[in-house]
C-alpha cells in the first residue's frame, strides 16, 4: 500500500495556523483593509482622547455658539453651547463605540453558548431555548430595545443591558442554526463512538466549526447596535447629557440644521462611516474566513 | 467455525423504533420500526457482511453497535460482557469502532489528519496517542512526515478513508464496523482500500461488520452474509451457500438485480418491481408478502422466524416456503427456481 500512494505529487503541507490564514486572506482584500484603518482610527482617537491636546469637551462659550466648521480655533464649528465639536466628536467615539460593540461582544457569548448549547444536545432543552428566544423575536428590536431602557431608566450601564438583552435571541438563533448542522456531521458521531463525552466533544469538534459564522454575523450586529444605541440616546433613554455621545448630539443639534446643517450633520456622518465600515469589514471577515478555496 | 465457539460479539432481538412527531404539541404520531427484532452472533476473526435495500436499517443497526442510536430493547454481548450491565458504553467505544461511508463528513474540516486520528486515544487515555497515530497513518500507507499537518480537504476520497480506517483502528479495537465504507471510493481506489481492510484484519485479529449495498464487495470480504428486508434480519448464511442457494425470495431478487459480467448471460428475470412498503406500518405476517410471488394467505398473516433451513445448518431464513409446518401451500418444497 506504501508504495501506491508514494507516487501522488505532494503539496507543500499546508503547517500554518487558521487564523493566520485568516489574516494573509483579509489583507488581499482592499475595501476591508480601508475600512479597518479607518475603525483603528476611530477606535484608537478615542481611546487616546485626553492625550491628543484637543479642546474641554464640557466647556462651551455663549459667544461661540454654532460657529460653522473651519472657525479658528474650532476646525469642525462649535455645538449649541459653543462646545468644540472636534473635541466632541472624538470624545463621543468613546461612548458611542463602546455602547455599540459592548453589547454585541456580551451577546456573542452569551447567545452563542446557549445556541451551541441547544444545538449539540437537542431535544427538549433546544425547545425550551429556542421558544424563549422565539418570544423575543416578536418584538421589532428597536421597540425592545426602547421597552426594556425605558423601564431601566435612562444611562448606560442600563443601555447596555438593554441592547445585550436586544442581541441575545438572533447570535441564539444563528449558532443553533449553525451547531445543529454540524451536530449531524459524521465526524461528531465519529467523536462521539471513541467515547469522548459531550463536553470533549463540543469544545475539540464543534466549536472551532461553528465559531466564525456566528463571530462573522456578530460583527455584522455591531453597525446595528452603534445605530440602536444612537438612537435610544437620541430618545433621551440612552446617555444622558452633557456626555458626549454621536447620537445624543444628533438630538440635540437636530434644531441648529437651519442655522447651520454642516454642524447636524457631523453626528450622523461619524455614525454612518462607523458602522459602513464595520458591515464592510464583516463582508471581508466573512469571506476571508472560508477556509475551502 | 465450529458451533460451539464463543461469539465475540452478540446481538439479541435489538429493536430501535424512531418516534415520529406532529401536531401544536408535538406528540408522537406514529412510529417508524427502523430496526425490529435483529439478532446475530460474530465470531472473532470473522467478517459479516449486512446487505439489503436503502432504509432497511443496516445503517441504523450499525449505529446501535456503537452507541450512537439509543436501542430500544434487545441485548449487546461483547466477548460475554452484557452492554449496560457488565461493560459501560464508554468501555464497549473502545473495542467497536465505526468507518463511515462518507470520508470527507467524517473528519474534522478544522483538524490536521494526525489529530483527527490520535483523538479517540486520547479520550481513553491511552499512552502516546500522536505516536500510536503516526505508526497507523504509515500502516495505512500516508506517509506521517508528509501527511501529518495536513487538513482532510487537502486529501483525495480515497486518503481520506485510509485516514478514517487508522482513526477507527487506534484504540486496538476488537470489532469495525464498516458502513458502506468503500461505496463512495472508485472502482480501483476501493479495490486497494479493500486489500488494505483484508490486510489489517488478519494483522491485527480484527472482526469486521461490513454494511454495503454491493453483493460483489460483500461477498469478496465476508465470511457470512446478514440479509436485511424492512428492519428485520430475512437470511443469515455463508458466503459460498447463499451464492449457491438464495433460501428467501427477496435475497434471490436482490441477487438477480446484480448485473452479470458476461453479456451472453444478461439477465432476464424481472428484479423486485416498485420500492419497500412504509416502515412506518410494515405490512403484517411476512414483511416482504406484498411484493413476493410466492405469497399465500399464511404470508399474510402469520410472521415468519428466522431459523435454520435444515436441522443444524448454517444457512438460516425466515421463510413459510422453507417451514414444512407452515402452512403454507408450498411449505418445505424451498423457493421455486
Amino acid at each position: 500500500m506504501v508504495q501506491v500512494i508514494a507516487d501522488i505529487p505532494v503539496v507543500p503541507p499546508a503547517q500554518r495556523g487558521y487564523w493566520s490564514g485568516v489574516l494573509s486572506r483579509l489583507k488581499r482584500d482592499p475595501v476591508a483593509m480601508i475600512c479597518a484603518v479607518i475603525l483603528a482610527a476611530l477606535v484608537l482617537s478615542a481611546a487616546f482622547a485626553p492625550w491628543l491636546g484637543l479642546a474641554d469637551p464640557y466647556q462651551g462659550s455663549m459667544i461661540a455658539r454654532l460657529a460653522a466648521p473651519g472657525t479658528p480655533g474650532h476646525l469642525l464649528g462649535t455645538d449649541e453651547q459653543g462646545r468644540d465639536m472636534l473635541s466632541r466628536l472624538i470624545y463621543g467615539g468613546r461612548l458611542t463605540l463602546f455602547i455599540g460593540l459592548m453589547p454585541v461582544v456580551l451577546a456573542f457569548f452569551i447567545g452563542g453558548t446557549l445556541g451551541i448549547i441547544a444545538g449539540y444536545v437537542g431535544g427538549i432543552t433546544n425547545t425550551i431555548i429556542m421558544r424563549v428566544v422565539d418570544v423575543f423575536f416578536a418584538f421589532p428590536s428597536v421597540l425592545l430595545a426602547i421597552a426594556i431602557s425605558g423601564a431601566l431608566g435612562a444611562g448606560v450601564l442600563n443601555s447596555l443591558v438593554s441592547l445585550t438583552i436586544v442581541f441575545i435571541p438572533p447570535v441564539t438563533r444563528v449558532a443553533e442554526a449553525v451547531t445543529s448542522g454540524v451536530r449531524s456531521l459524521d465526524y461528531i458521531d465519529a467523536a462521539r463512538a471513541s467515547g469522548a463525552n459531550a463536553l470533549t466533544v463540543i469544545r475539540v469538534h464543534v466549536i472551532g466549526n461553528v465559531l466564525s459564522p456566528i463571530f462573522v454575523y456578530a460583527t455584522s450586529l455591531t453597525s446595528v447596535c452603534m445605530i440602536l444605541a444612537a438612537g435610544l440616546s437620541f430618545l433621551g433613554i440612552g446617555v444622558r447629557p452633557p456626555e458626549p455621545e454621536w447620537g445624543l448630539m444628533l438630538n440635540t443639534l437636530r434644531s441648529a440644521i437651519y442655522v447651520n446643517p454642516w454642524l447636524a450633520a457631523l453626528p450622523g456622518v461619524m455614525i454612518f462611516a462607523t458602522s459602513l465600515c464595520l458591515n464592510l469589514l464583516s463582508d471581508g471577515l466573512r469571506s476571508a474566513m472560508n477556509v475551502r478555496d | 467455525m465450529s458451533a460451539t465457539d464463543q461469539p465475540l460479539l452478540s446481538v439479541r432481538d435489538l429493536k430501535k423504533h424512531f418516534p415520529i412527531k406532529g401536531g401544536i404539541l408535538g406528540r408522537t404520531q406514529a412510529m417508524v420500526q427502523a430496526v425490529d427484532g435483529v439478532s446475530f452472533d460474530v465470531r472473532a476473526g470473522e467478517t459479516l457482511g449486512i446487505v439489503g435495500e436503502s432504509g432497511c436499517g443496516k445503517s441504523t443497526t450499525a449505529k446501535l453497535l456503537i452507541g450512537l442510536v439509543d436501542r430500544d430493547e434487545g441485548d449487546i454481548e461483547l466477548g460475554g460482557k452484557t452492554l449496560g450491565r457488565d461493560i459501560s458504553l464508554r468501555a464497549l467505544r473502545r473495542d467497536i469502532q465505526m468507518v463511515f461511508q462518507d470520508s470527507y463528513a467524517s473528519l474534522n474540516p478544522r483538524m490536521t489528519i494526525l489529530d483527527s486520528i490520535a483523538f479517540g486515544a486520547r479520550v481513553q487515555g491511552l499512552d502516546d496517542p500522536v505516536g500510536r497515530a503516526r505508526r497507523l497513518m504509515a500502516r495505512v500507507g500516508l506517509d506521517p512526515d508528509r501527511f501529518a499537518g495536513r487538513y482532510p480537504h487537502e486529501l483525495s476520497g480515497g486518503q481520506r478513508q485510509r485516514i478514517n480506517i487508522a482513526r477507527a483502528l487506534v484504540m486496538s479495537p476488537k470489532v469495525v464496523v464498516l458502513d458502506e465504507a468503500v461505496s463512495a471510493l472508485d472502482k480501483s481506489v476501493e479495490a486497494q482500500v479493500l486489500n488494505l481492510l483484508s490486510d489489517l484484519r488478519a494483522e491485527f485479529g480484527l472482526t469486521y461488520i461490513f454494511i454495503s449495498h454491493d453483493l460483489n464487495v460483500v461477498r469478496y470480504i465476508s465470511d457470512r452474509i446478514l440479509v436485511m428486508y424492512l428492519g428485520e434480519v430475512v437470511e443469515l448464511a455463508p458466503v459460498d451457500m447463499i451464492w449457491a442457494e438464495q433460501a428467501h425470495p427477496y435475497t434471490r431478487s436482490l441477487f438477480s438485480a446484480m448485473p452479470s459480467m458476461d453479456p451472453d448471460n444478461r439477465t432476464q428475470k424481472p428484479p423486485l418491481t416498485g420500492d419497500p412498503p412504509n416502515p412506518i406500518d410494515p405490512p403484517p405476517g411476512c414483511r416482504f408478502h406484498t411484493r413476493c410471488a410466492f405469497a399465500s394467505d399464511v404470508c399474510k398473516t402469520r410472521h415468519p422466524v428466522l431459523g435454520p433451513m435444515v436441522q443444524g445448518s448454517p444457512h438460516w431464513v425466515a421463510c413459510h416456503l422453507h417451514d414444512p409446518a407452515s402452512g403454507h401451500p408450498r411449505a418445505g418444497q424451498g423457493v421455486p427456481a
